[in-house]
């Protein structure tokens, strides 16, 4: 499904990405874990297409398309879908204006018909129940004055009502408490087909617990460093990161 | 808590102005009155060559056609330019001092008084200073020690002597005399002032200062400052003023220019305490200057501090030219007014190179019948692209005579302008007042411990020294003003 | 000063015409007026008022006038169908600067209130016009006002006696219809007497392809415990000017919003005074302006708290594409002895290009001390981040800034307080952003 290839990106000159090598099939869910600043938001903004990251080699498909050619909004169409480490306020912009917008844009791409009113406020209803988002936060402006775990859970909601082929998780549990990691852990669960894949990046085991890895990476200094099973989120857990740093030999 | 009104702002009486005595200095005043030959005169008196006897002449025929700004929000009292001694020269009986030895005892007393004690040794070790008294400098401290780093700091009547080039290449650069009636007025019978050029490379090892001081009754000032930074220097220069006590209005217009080259900084701080008038508004100084830095060169920096405590008129917006590509420049303010005094004081930030930033933090406090204005504009020219500015300006009201008043102006003419102004008006929170009361701080001590929290973000700004004297000047200021 | 001498030569040639076409109390104004606008002349743009527009040049050119009060073949309810859906309004017409009162439409208003020319009605009242006409707008100050005073023959009135509430919305509709260029001075008065309360509409439309030039002053009395909301909307086109000067008076305990909207114009200068001369009035007063190609929209505003206790809120907010220039001074003044004053100004515009230029000026000037006022201003682009979050989410760039765009402007619209006009807001707005309003499926005329 993607396939990443000695990737290279920067930010503000600055060289963060040095060499990432990543194949993820179909139905698989992989772990990208590693110390603050080894490179793992880079990664997930390089491959939504944030204008701030440079790539400066290497390459990226997906589904056999080179993504890096693609505009963000037509990676979006793709099914690759970003839940924000830190989502975006937009003050003046409601809910189900944005959504709307969003999803009648999709289906466009797909060449279908846009929903009509009612069809689209039946989808809202059923989707909200997933992440047990009140009916008032969809009513309000995006993420304006939301708390941190509710705008979680509106990641998460957009991410049932878009139904992405390929979900990022950027540090989806960080900020959340017991019950909201809750509802975020098994609503992303209730979304998971095996037709759908997931990257998951991410400090803990915790949400690892809802959602289990098939794969394990390790990221440091911008490369990918070790790879394994579920096993080594448990080993990270215990044992920390120094000793990786040991092993590459820093 | 007490709801009537302006409880604690009672009825002013006269402040303290303690700088407000006189010298009795023989001094060579030049007969009253403005024209060519009165500029001749002092071209004459300083030993000027002739090109800049020429710059005077064309700045006095120009300043004959201009008429005086009105713009401001000041009742300023009719100037009759003609009732004016334009020259005083305190050390006439001594030409041209060298050591304090050769300085009149009594000009030492005085600025000893002022706390500017004119022998090195007595000095605040990092600090050179040039005082300055009525149109000449007396002296000026720890030149030899800068001149081995190459750095000029001496008396501008002098650098016209000594560095005539320099003088020549930069004198009305960044304010030419056409800027305005003031400008044009101060280019024509400027007096003395400072020079301070920092070569290419330096860091200047001490805070620079002038000290200015009006003596003689019946005088204007005309100082006269250029600061000249070359690339990659660095220098911090202090300027303080006070003045006597008398009954009528005196004249002070002065123009600083600044020149920023490439990388270089220069930070410019201000505490103006020259004298505001009695409490009935009678006397006082009138302020009218003009201020300007040129940030010529790539990430040139300039911040502009004062804290205006003084003057009955205030008229004053130093302000930044931002060419250079990434120049960056800063105005922290601080401006007391009380009694009848009035201020009409702020800054331009004008941005025309690209990647340019500014921020504008101006705090006014007003009390007695004064009026404090803040105005201020913000420019952003068509091919400034990425400008920054940020803009702060709050008032605070002490007492139900006073008027505090905010005129930004902002021209935007770049779509890739950031540009926020804020501003808030509002009276001393009586809450806090009373919070301090019951912790018994009576409310003269809180208001003054109010006043300097407020205005805590621009006197830390300040060299240490200066911010000492800053806050208790704040306080001295306002006494008087609650009860 | 070329423009001054034309419209002297005007009054003087034809001040019999004039005033034959017009009413006493009307008339009781023009020498003043007239030696006013002698002495002042056009404003330079040195005045601080008046530095963002030059008025000399706009009104330098040769206009036509209709001071012989032709009748224009024109019935404005024929051929003008842009209502407001679903907000049944009592809809009156302005034809460039006379009332049309050919045919009314059956008028369900109160008992009491008075509507329609300001010609015939103040000849039919002219004790109760005569003591409103012309008190606020001070002729000596403002030669707009002064010119206005001295040429305006006709107008329109709304009186509310006391403790009348008008509940069906007023809409009146200025429509400027010519076969030449044209020159349309026109007046308004509105009195509120104390308890009364009104919404009024209105709507500026330009019916032909002619350079217009329009001058209105507006009166607005708004006596104690009287509520009035105002709405104006500017969809002419790039060849008309307008200068409107409003003055305003608002008594004790009087509620407002005044909220004036320019979607498509030429040269715009509107000029406000809002005086609160009673204790505890309130004040909304809004704005905004969506600009492109060389329009021009300047909001002159002085909020003036005379009387303690008062509030004011105001928020104007700019969208400026191609080589639009934005203007905005607001002043709040806050009067010796305006205690308890609480004041709030907010301005925020959006820059779409370099050629756009955006003029702002928020003003305090403030002489009591117990008072909480604040003003904010802002220039800038619209939110990187949030364009990024939208792509992100499928939304295309060129969607997404006009999502951003419309969002901007929204919190001016949200003001309205009648649902079925702010959803029509809605529409031409977004119609607007899209470059569509001229394709608007309304109405006959404003589709070309």
């Amino acid at each position: 499904m993607l396939e990443i290839k000695d990737l290279y990106a920067s930010v503000n000159g600055k060289e963060i990405l040095k060499g990432i090598n990543l194949t993820i099939r179909k139905g698989e869910v992989h772990a990208i874990m590693g110390p603050n600043g080894s490179g793992k938001s880079t990664l997930s903004a390089v491959l939504v297409g944030n204008p701030a990251y440079e790539v400066t080699k290497g390459t990226v498909t997906f589904e056999g398309k080179d993504l890096l050619a693609l505009k963000p909004e037509d990676r979006s169409h793709l099914g690759i879908f970003l839940s924000f480490q830190y989502p975006v306020e937009i003050p003046g912009v409601s809910m189900v204006n944005f959504m709307r917008t969003a999803l009648n844009e999709k289906l466009k791409y797909e060449g279908k018909e846009p929903l009509s009113a009612s069809a689209f406020l039946r989808l809202m209803r059923e989707k909200r129940a997933i992440v047990e988002l009140d009916n008032k936060l969809a009513n309000r402006a995006v993420n304006e004055g939301f708390s941190g775990g509710e705008k979680k859970r509106n990641e998460i909601f957009q991410m049932a009502m878009l139904e992405p082929k390929l979900s990022i998780l950027d540090e989806t549990d960080s900020g959340l408490d017991i019950d909201a990691l809750r509802i975020v852990g098994e609503g992303v669960t209730k979304l998971k087909t095996p037709e759908t894949s997931c990257i998951v990046i991410t400090h803990y085991q915790r949400l690892l617990d809802y959602i289990k890895p098939d794969i394990v990476h390790v990221l440091y200094n911008g490369r990918i460093v070790k790879t394994a099973g579920p096993e080594l989120v448990m080993e990270l857990e215990k044992r920390g990161y120094d000793w990786i740093k040991d092993e590459v030999g820093e | 808590m007490q709801n009537e009104p302006n409880k604690y702002v009672k009825e002013l009486t006269q402040e303290k102005y303690k700088y407000g005595f006189t010298t009795d200095i023989q001094t060579d005043i030049i007969g009253k009155g403005l024209n060519e030959d009165v500029i001749r005169l002092i071209s004459s008196k300083k030993k000027e060559p002739q090109w800049l006897l020429e710059f005077r002449l064309e700045a006095f025929r120009h300043w004959q056609t201009m008429k005086m700004p009105t713009w401001g929000h000041l009742t300023i009292p009719d100037i009759d330019y003609q009732a004016i001694s334009y020259y005083a020269d305190p050390t006439q009986k001594n030409k041209g001092p060298k050591s304090e030895e050769e300085i009149d005892p009594e000009l030492i007393k005085t600025f000893n008084k002022l706390g500017i004690p004119l022998h090195e040794q007595r000095q605040l070790t990092g600090m050179a200073v040039d005082a300055v008294m009525d149109s000449v400098s007396v002296k000026t401290t720890f030149r030899e020690t800068l001149m081995e780093k190459g750095i000029i700091f001496c008396p501008i009547s002098e650098a016209v002597r000594e560095h005539p080039d320099l003088v020549q290449k930069y004198l009305g650069s960044v304010v030419p005399y056409r800027d305005n009636f003031f400008a044009a007025l101060n280019s024509a019978v400027f007096s003395d002032g400072s020079f301070v050029y920092i070569p290419k490379g330096v860091r200047c090892p001490m805070e620079l200062s002038t000290y200015f001081r009006i003596n003689a009754a019946k005088t204007g000032q005309f100082e006269r400052t250029l600061i000249v930074a070359d690339d990659d220097s660095y220098v911090s220069y202090l300027e303080g003023c006070t003045a006597p006590m008398r009954d009528e209005n005196q004249l002070h217009a002065a123009i600083v220019e600044i020149y920023v080259h490439d990388n270089a900084e220069v930070k410019y701080s201000t505490v103006q305490n020259w004298y505001p008038g009695d409490a009935n508004g009678n006397g006082g100084i009138l302020n009218l200057v003009t201020k300007r830095g040129l940030c010529k060169g790539v990430n040139s920096k300039l911040s502009w501090t004062q804290v205006e405590t003084g003057s009955a008129i205030t008229w004053k917006y130093p302000s930044c030219v931002l060419a250079g590509d990434n120049a960056s420049a800063e105005f922290y303010s601080v401006a007391v007014t009380n009694n009848y005094q009035q201020a009409d004081t702020g800054t331009k930030m004008i941005h025309i190179g690209k990647n340019t930033s500014s921020t504008i933090v101006s705090k006014g406090i007003s009390a007695g019948k004064s009026q404090n204005s803040y105005r201020g504009l913000v420019r952003v020219s068509e091919h400034a692209d990425n400008a920054r500015n940020y803009s702060q300006c709050d008032s605070l009201l002490l007492g139900s005579e006073c008027g505090a008043h905010t005129f930004p102006y902002m021209d935007i003419h770049n779509d890739t302008a950031v540009v926020e102004h804020e501003a808030t008006t509002s009276k001393i929170n009586e809450d806090q007042l009373f919070y301090c009361n019951q912790r018994g701080i009576p409310t003269e001590q809180a208001v003054g411990l109010i006043v300097n929290g407020y205005a805590k973000e621009v006197i830390n700004k300040l060299p240490m020294e200066f911010a000492v004297e800053a806050q208790k000047l704040l306080s001295v200021s306002l006494e008087g003003t609650v009860g | 000063m070329g423009a001054k001498q034309q419209y002297i030569d005007l009054y003087a040639e034809n001040k019999d015409l004039i005033q034959q076409h017009s009413s006493d109390v009307m008339n009781k104004h023009r020498e003043q007026a007239f030696a006013d606008f002698n002495r002042m002349g056009f404003p330079t743009q040195k005045q601080e008022e008046y530095k963002y527009t030059n008025v000399d040049k706009l009104f330098e050119p040769d206009y036509g006038l209709n001071l012989n009060r032709i009748h224009i073949p024109v019935n404005p309810y024929e051929v003008f169908k842009c209502d407001v859906p679903n907000l049944s309004t009592s809809l009156y017409f302005v034809v460039n600067d006379s009332f049309y009162d050919k045919a009314l439409p059956k008028a369900h208003l109160p008992e009491g209130v008075l509507l329609g020319s300001l010609r015939r009605l103040s000849t039919e009242y002219p004790e109760l016009i005569g003591k409103y006409y012309g008190k606020l707008a001070d002729t000596s100050k403002d030669s707009v006002t002064a010119l206005n005073t001295f040429l305006a023959q006709d107008g329109f009135v709304l009186y509310v006696p006391k403790n009348v509430v008008v509940e069906k919305p007023i809409q009146l509709v200025n429509t400027l219809r010519a076969d030449v260029n044209l020159m349309a001075n026109r007046r308004i008065l509105i009195i509120l007497e104390e308890g009364a309360s009104a919404h009024l509409l209105i709507c500026d439309h330009a019916m032909d392809d002619m350079q217009f030039l329009s001058t209105q002053v507006v009166e607005v009395f708004v006596g104690e415990n009287a509520q009035l909301d105002f709405y104006e909307l500017e969809e002419t086109h790039t060849k008309t000017v307008r200068f409107s000067n409003m003055y305003v008076d608002q008594a004790r305990d009087s509620k407002t919003l005044f909220n004036g909207m320019t979607l498509q114009n030429g040269k715009t200068r509107n000029m406000t005074r809002i005086m609160l001369s009673g204790q505890g009035a309130e004040v909304n007063l809004c704005g905004m302006a969506i600009a492109d190609k060389n329009e021009h929209v300047d909001n002159n505003t002085l909020i003036d708290h005379v009387a303690s206790d008062c509030t004011s809120n105001e928020l104007f907010k700019y969208v400026l594409d191609d080589q639009a220039v934005g203007a905005f001074a607001g002043k709040v003044l806050v009067r010796p002895g305006a205690q308890r004053t609480v004041s709030q100004e907010t301005n925020k515009n959006l820059c779409a290009t370099k050629q756009a230029r955006m003029y702002a000026q928020p003003m305090l000037e403030i002489y009591a001390d117990d008072v909480k006022c604040s003003h904010g201003s802002t220039v800038g682009q619209l939110d990187e981040r949030a364009l990024f979050y939208m792509q992100q989410r499928g939304i295309p760039l060129k969607e997404a800034r006009m999502l951003l765009m419309f969002a901007f402007v929204n919190e001016v619209i949200n003001t309205i307080s009648l649902d079925a006009l702010k959803e029509r807001l809605h529409i031409l707005v977004e119609k607007r952003f899209r470059g569509q309003l001229n394709q608007c499926d309304g109405c006959a005329i404003c589709k070309r």
